[in-house]
């Protein structure tokens, strides 16, 4: 582990974790859909601190009636905020149960290119029947088959962003030659679904590799940077770190706070009158937000970071930036990233290698 | 010059629309000039779209391609490559731009409705009603190689897709009634009770069963555009499109061929027939004098045709491998070899290659051309050469005589392509006033003096004729 113990990201989707969140809201529902909204939210979540903001996603409505049933793209909303902040990390979720692995890496690697180097991906899945409905195509019915579609979806991907070189584009003026065709590579990934070939159409992200984030029973741990851990008890989260085998690990944990005009049960128990908050195997805390950083100095003795579901954004975002964030730096638990800095760099990951090109190496090596 | 008395013209007050396409894939955009930007960073998209902004153009326009070009089974390496997914750029330039339209070029063949209309309706969000969704049907087996589908070879039935595409992601689009989400925080439902329907459809290309996630946008919906040339393209831009961006605007005559062929059909489908906007790509050239913008042109073909490229595009003219010869000497001796289809992608197709040689050959003789000058005078020809206002006299010309609606302008370089003529065009033509001096409207189908959406017109609504 290096640099501070402990990263925060945080899920900004929709009004905030509990369905019923959109109640709480400091502005009246028609608003959530609007560009002012996403820009408002990340930028309260950057200032604060946050190293990751992630975005949920899938193609069916967020909700059902009466609560939220809209929402906007991940990637689109991603985008938009990549270019109305400068330093805070961006993971938008991405299902590939259905969709193209080849669209969505060219999605992904643009995000990066726009971000400059601050994309993240979580990948998830379309696991209900109504999902294969709306793409329109055949139902891929059983865990072990989602699993096979999002390792395929996730090789894929990642193979696309190795399948230029960095410095593919050379403009050699001597020779008119725009790119090097030498440092651009066939993928010809065969899985047992569908065939890629390659190469990508956008150039290799600027992190080589978005930042991966799953959870480590759905994609496998080789193709995963960060892996997603859930636990209802510390001891369970504990368990499941240990034995990610991942580079990175983060626990999800859900948040109600107290704010300065209700507790958090109270805000929790309002709520509940309307849905239930949805029965996770994660931590939770609601409570104050000392105990929260408690909580969170004692999981940095376990995980790399934490992703926090907070109950309604409007209402705890605010709690989070004034007081949880402020008090974890005092206490050298967490930083916030640096401006000009990767989102790899800031979990302190390398920067791989291309596949290719250090292949062409070895090559040469062993011709020797 | 004379100017045209906008009395003596069919469309006295006809305004010119203009659009910036940066290109992604193609030689004529000059990568070797010392001010030749990148093509990905994404400061480039950002200035050239706040640029065009400036310039009060209706959009911004992106292109697609779904696998790398090839020539004879090998990517080709002489033209600028590598570009960013259509979509998701948009979605960060709807950040940090206010007014100007963003417009996709996004493939109806690779992609699925609900997916895609999903997409474009949170960029339509996002930019507050200012997306556009530019439909091409590419129907190479080459491309689908990149997809789960694999290769889609029926050539008949791309458009038949694309219009069943279209008529699905409409639907998705108009699932939501007006209103449809509660506008105060205490309301009892998030949604308005029966303002939300689901989309069922089925047919021979989708089978699709969904609740769609997304409210209108001020603009109903995305613009639709149409690009491709063919009669079935052409009568799909008839029935589905609001603008065509056109392969016809370098010569007036034949942009006016190409604009009433496109008013018939119009008529033929019961719509107005001023109800379709017509952009041609062009490349516009700008000197402060005449013999200026002529030498300016030569070093620009220059810098896009370099040595490599004609003997590229000579190469596929004749059906050799040519990249050994000496492009500043003569033709080749040889004749063409007529392939069917020699696995060449990007580049024109040349229908009849002897013929076209013949010319070629005889224009060279005559006046002493090498084989790059060969190709720079008689391969593509495109845009528009001259002076601010001989220029702006010319478009005055073509808009007012109803051959085009404006231009999707091709910089030839990035960024700052378009920064002489937002800065000397614009003017000029704002002077004949055939160009806004402010954007009026906030949405691009505003921009565009559109109509309301089709699918929102009643039938008596499409039979008015214009
Ligand atoms: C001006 C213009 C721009 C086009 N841009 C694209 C593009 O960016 N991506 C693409 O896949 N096809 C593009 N096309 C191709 C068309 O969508 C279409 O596939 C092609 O013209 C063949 O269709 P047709 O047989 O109707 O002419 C373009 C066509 C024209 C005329």
């Amino acid at each position: 582990m290096s640099g501070p113990a402990l990263h925060l990201a945080v899920e900004i989707d929709g009004d905030g974790a509990h369905p019923a969140a959109w109640r709480r809201a400091a502005h009246s529902p028609d608003h959530l859909l609007t560009p002012r909204r996403v820009a408002q939210v990340a930028a309260i979540a950057e200032n604060a601190g946050f190293t990751l903001i992630t975005l949920d996603d899938g193609v069916l409505p967020p909700g059902a009636s009466p609560d939220a049933v809209g929402r906007i793209g991940a990637v689109e909303r991603a985008a938009f905020i990549a270019a109305s902040t400068s330093t805070i990390g961006i993971a938008p979720v991405v299902p590939v149960t259905y969709a193209e692995p080849f669209h969505v890496s060219g999605q992904l690697a643009s995000l990066d290119h726009i971000s400059a180097g601050r994309a993240g991906w979580v990948v998830t899945e379309e696991e209900r029947p109504e999902a294969a409905r709306a793409w329109g195509r055949q139902l891929i019915a059983d865990a072990a088959a989602r699993a096979r579609e999002s390792r395929d979806g996730v090789e894929v991907a990642r193979a696309l962003w190795d399948s230029w070189e960095d410095d593919a584009v050379i403009r050699s003026v001597a020779t008119s030659r725009y790119l090097d065709r030498e440092r651009l590579h066939y993928i010809d990934f065969t899985g047992e679904a569908y065939a890629v070939k390659g190469p990508a159409i956008v150039p290799r992200p600027p992190q080589g590799q978005l930042v991966v984030l799953g959870r480590p029973d759905r994609v496998p741990a080789a193709h995963l940077d960060v892996a997603l851990v859930e636990g209802r008890e510390l001891a369970e989260v504990a368990t499941a770190a240990a034995a990610a085998g991942t580079p990175r690990v983060f626990a999800e944990v859900d948040v109600a706070l107290d704010t300065p005009q209700a507790t958090a049960a109270e805000r929790v128990a309002d709520l509940e009158r309307h849905a239930s908050w949805r029965g996770r195997r994660w931590l939770r805390h609601v409570g104050s937000a000392d105990q929260l950083v408690s909580l969170l100095a004692e999981l940095s003795r376990h995980v790399d970071g934490v992703r926090l579901h907070p109950l309604v954004l409007d209402e705890d975002l605010p709690v989070l930036s004034r007081l949880v964030l402020p008090a974890l730096s005092e206490r050298r638990l967490v930083a916030r990233p640096l401006p000009g800095t990767s989102l790899r760099s800031t979990l302190g990951l390398e920067r791989p290698a291309n596949r290719f090109a250090a292949a062409a190496v070895a090559a040469q090596e062993d011709a020797r | 010059m004379t100017r045209t008395d906008p009395l003596d013209v069919p469309r006295p007050h006809a305004q010119l629309h203009f659009g910036v396409f940066f290109q992604g894939v193609n030689h004529w955009t000059i990568w070797s000039a010392p001010d030749s930007g990148s093509q990905i960073d994404p400061a480039s998209f950002r200035r050239v779209a706040q640029t065009a902004e400036r310039g009060l153009f209706d959009a911004f326009f992106l292109g697609e391609g779904l696998r790398l070009r090839e020539v004879d089974g090998r990517i080709h390496d002489l033209d600028v490559a590598g570009r960013p997914d259509a979509i998701t750029q948009l979605a960060a330039l709807a950040a940090v731009t206010r007014r100007i339209g963003l417009v996709s070029t996004s493939n109806s063949t690779f992609n699925e409705p609900a997916d895609l209309a999903r997409r474009l309706s949170g960029l339509d969000l996002l930019s507050e009603g200012r997306a556009g969704w530019n439909v091409v049907t590419t129907d190479n087996a080459w491309t689908g190689a990149n997809f789960r589908r694999g290769g889609y070879l029926d050539h008949a039935d791309r458009y038949r897709r694309a219009e069943e595409f279209l008529t699905v992601a409409r639907a998705l689009w108009d699932g939501w009634g007006d209103g449809a989400i509660a506008d105060s925080a205490g309301a009892r439902e998030w949604s308005v009770p029966g303002a939300v329907r689901r989309v069922r459809h089925r047919g021979p290309q989708f089978d699709v069963d969904l609740a769609p996630t997304l409210p209108r946008s001020a603009q109903g919906h995305p613009v639709i555009f149409q690009a491709g040339d063919s009669g079935e393209g052409r009568d799909f831009a008839a029935r589905n499109a609001d603008v065509i961006f056109s392969a016809h605007g370098n010569d007036f005559d034949d942009a006016l061929a190409f604009a009433e062929d496109i008013r018939t059909r119009l008529r033929g489908v019961g719509r107005p027939d001023d109800d379709l906007r017509i952009l041609p790509g062009t490349e516009i050239i700008i000197g402060a004098t005449e013999e200026e913008a002529q030498e300016k042109k030569r070093w620009i073909r220059l810098q896009q045709v370099t040595p490599a490229t004609a003997l590229g595009i000579a190469g596929l003219l004749w059906g050799i491998d040519l990249s050994d010869r000496d492009a500043d000497g003569p033709l080749p001796k040889e004749d063409p070899v007529v392939t069917e289809n020699d696995g060449s992608f990007g580049a024109r197709r040349i229908t009849d290659p002897r013929t076209v040689m013949a010319e070629w050959r005889a224009k060279a003789e005559a006046h002493g051309w090498s084989l790059r000058e060969t190709v720079i005078a008689l391969g593509p020809q495109r845009g528009h050469v001259g002076t601010p206002s001989g220029l702006a006299d010319k478009f005055a010309h073509f808009v007012r005589h109803g051959a085009i609606d404006g231009f999707n302008i091709t910089p030839y370089l990035i960024p700052d392509g378009l920064d002489d003529i937002v800065d000397l065009l614009v003017p000029e033509l704002q002077e004949r006033g055939i160009y806004r001096t402010e954007y009026t409207g906030t949405t691009l189908r505003e921009h565009l003096g559109l109509r309301a959406p089709l699918i929102h017109r009643s039938a008596p609504d499409r039979r008015q004729a214009g």
